[in-house]
């Protein structure tokens, strides 16, 4: 890849100057802090579950077109399913960007925007950081609905 | 009266101009190519490059003369003892070092600082007594003064850094104090390139009994390091930001300091005597030199200040100079770009930020057209937050650079607008 363009798709573009479901969560029932210290990106993930579904999910904070675009794409994509499907697209998404496999079908067809993150190393983080965030909110303690 | 008479010199002074095109040629590196263009390595902040020199004196060690110094009575431990003790011979005589005794190699300014902070700092601090740094440190003339802060009881106080970049030299005043021990700081900013005004710092800070340290990484492969003239009373650096290897670098301390101070780390080479009971040091230097000290890489590190003391300074600073000048005037001329301390007196590094657009992100278009930079904290979080930024981009100029190099910066400048907008 010699062409910014190809790592910097539009759709990236997009999601990093207007990102989706950019707000304060009302009633979260998780919220949990992904940063990054090597760059400095640092976004707050808030979710409600609903049973074993992602009720709502939102973020806030700052840092690279690629790591803000990639919160933004991932919120959209897990917002009403399951822990499970969100636990398939989380590996999948991985195996993607670190070059272990083509976006398959457990992934949504627009994160396949992330594929060319592969030929950059440095910036495999700044793609999985929304990610890792996520599962650690999944997976981790509930917090008292709305202390957001 | 006579008319005055213009007289053309009769021949031309040596070449006023550093002929970089040469200096280029001595290192292989600078012909590579990046995502097929041509590389610009403009990151000699974070190491610089290496010329075949210093690679052929390592390599021809290691091929020929290693054996492990200052231990074997045969001849290849006293030929591989000269040519290590050697190059403390050189470090003394590159800093103007009153005695080359005085010299402490060590594995770079982090180990250096480390060194001097809990050697000298636990030996001289006590509870209530304050160190002073500055919002312009490195992370490892931060880190290792908290370390020692803590187990000392002594308290860090730090002088501001203004918006023009600049040391609070007001506020000095007020931070030294009677109970100023020691005063720790950068000779250049890794960030903003600014050049501290060293002796007048030393002068304020020795006249209420303080001692200086000071962290040289970023200075001495673009300013004359005298640490008599300096005034300081530690000088730290590495070998591999001016041109030598990685692994190495040294401590000039005051003879009377270091003879002061306890060991750091303890092991072979640095006892005159062990008995279960009871261990006597070497004298200085040896006492700080524990272990078998990466050999190679010291005469690799000689090879190096053979080779800048082979270029003619002035000419080198000039040559330096005038791309810092360059690049800073072809950056404001860029829309919506943030430089910082563009009207301090700066060595080698122009750090800026494109608004709107994360450095990282910039980092990464440029890397696509060869442009290799540095965007991040650069280890300096505490001035990120002084001037309200996640990070910046570094470019970082050595004496190979080129204004050619300059101008596919430029260009990859132009290009992540037009893809970020």
């Amino acid at each position: 890849m010699t062409d910014a363009s190809e790592l910097y798709q539009s759709l990236i573009l997009d999601h990093n100057r207007a990102p989706r479901n950019f707000r304060v969560l009302e009633h979260a029932d998780r919220r949990v802090e992904g940063y990054n210290p090597l760059c400095g990106d640092h976004f707050t993930l808030q979710l409600r579950l609903d049973g074993d579904r992602i009720g709502d999910v939102a973020f806030q904070g700052s840092g690279c077109a690629i790591s803000k675009a990639s919160v933004s794409l991932m919120t959209m994509a897990v917002k009403g399913k399951t822990i499970e499907e969100v636990d398939r697209m989380f590996d999948s998404f991985h195996r993607m960007i670190v070059g272990q496999g083509g976006p398959d079908a457990d992934l949504p067809p627009k994160l396949a925007v992330f594929a060319g993150v592969r030929e950059f190393p440095s910036r495999v983080k700044c793609a999985s950081l929304a990610w890792h965030a996520l599962k650690s909110a999944i997976h981790g303690e509930a917090v008292e609905p709305g202390a957001g | 009266m006579t008319t005055p008479t213009l007289h053309p010199p009769a021949e031309p002074a040596a070449t006023p101009i550093f002929d970089v095109a040469r200096a280029r040629r001595d290192f292989p590196v600078l012909q590579e190519r990046v995502h097929g263009k041509a590389l610009a390595y403009l990151d000699n902040g974070a190491s610089s490059q290496r010329p075949r020199v210093v690679v052929e004196a390592e390599a021809d060690y290691a091929l020929r003369e290693h054996a492990n110094v200052h231990r074997g009575v045969h001849t290849l431990s006293q030929r591989a003892t000269a040519r290590y003790d050697s190059v403390r011979e050189s470090l003394g005589a590159f800093l103007n070092a009153p005695d080359a005794n005085e010299v402490i190699v060590t594995a770079g300014t982090t180990a250096g600082l480390n060194l001097v902070a809990a050697s000298h700092g636990r030996r001289v601090l006590k509870p209530g007594d304050e160190i002073l740094l500055t919002e312009m440190e490195h992370h490892s003339n931060i880190v290792p003064w908290q370390l020692t802060a803590q187990a000392t009881g002594a308290v860090i106080r730090v002088i501001p850094v203004t918006e023009a970049g600049t040391l609070d030299l007001v506020a000095l005043e007020h931070l030294l104090t009677p109970r100023t021990r020691i005063v720790a700081l950068t000779h250049v900013s890794n960030v903003l390139g600014t050049v501290n005004p060293l002796r007048h710092i030393a002068d304020r800070a020795h006249a209420v009994g303080a001692v200086v340290v000071v962290d040289g990484a970023q200075a001495t492969a673009h300013l004359p390091v005298d640490v008599q003239a300096l005034g300081c009373d530690f000088y730290v650096a590495s070998a591999h930001k001016m041109y030598g290897p990685t692994g190495v670098g040294f401590v000039w301390g005051r003879r009377a300091l270091l003879d002061a101070m306890p060991p750091w780390q303890g092991g072979g080479g640095m006892i005159q005597s062990v008995t279960f009971e009871e261990t006597t040091y070497a004298p200085v230097p040896a006492r700080f030199e524990a272990g078998t000290p990466p050999i190679a890489q010291v005469v690799g590190f000689g090879a190096a200040l053979e080779y800048l003391g082979g270029l003619d300074r002035g000419q080198v600073d000039a040559h330096e100079a005038d791309l810092l000048a360059y690049a800073t005037e072809q950056l404001l001329h860029l829309p919506r770009v943030r430089v910082f301390a563009a009207t301090a007196k700066r060595v080698s590094v122009l750090s800026f930020t494109l608004d709107g657009i994360h450095p990282h992100d910039v980092g990464t278009v440029l890397d696509l057209h060869g442009v290799a930079v540095r965007a991040s904290h650069h280890c300096a979080q505490p001035l990120m937050r002084r001037l309200g930024v996640p990070g910046t981009v570094r470019a970082s100029f050595g004496l190979y650079n080129t204004r050619n190099e300059v101008d596919a910066l430029i260009e990859g400048l132009r290009e992540v607008r037009q893809v970020f907008g």
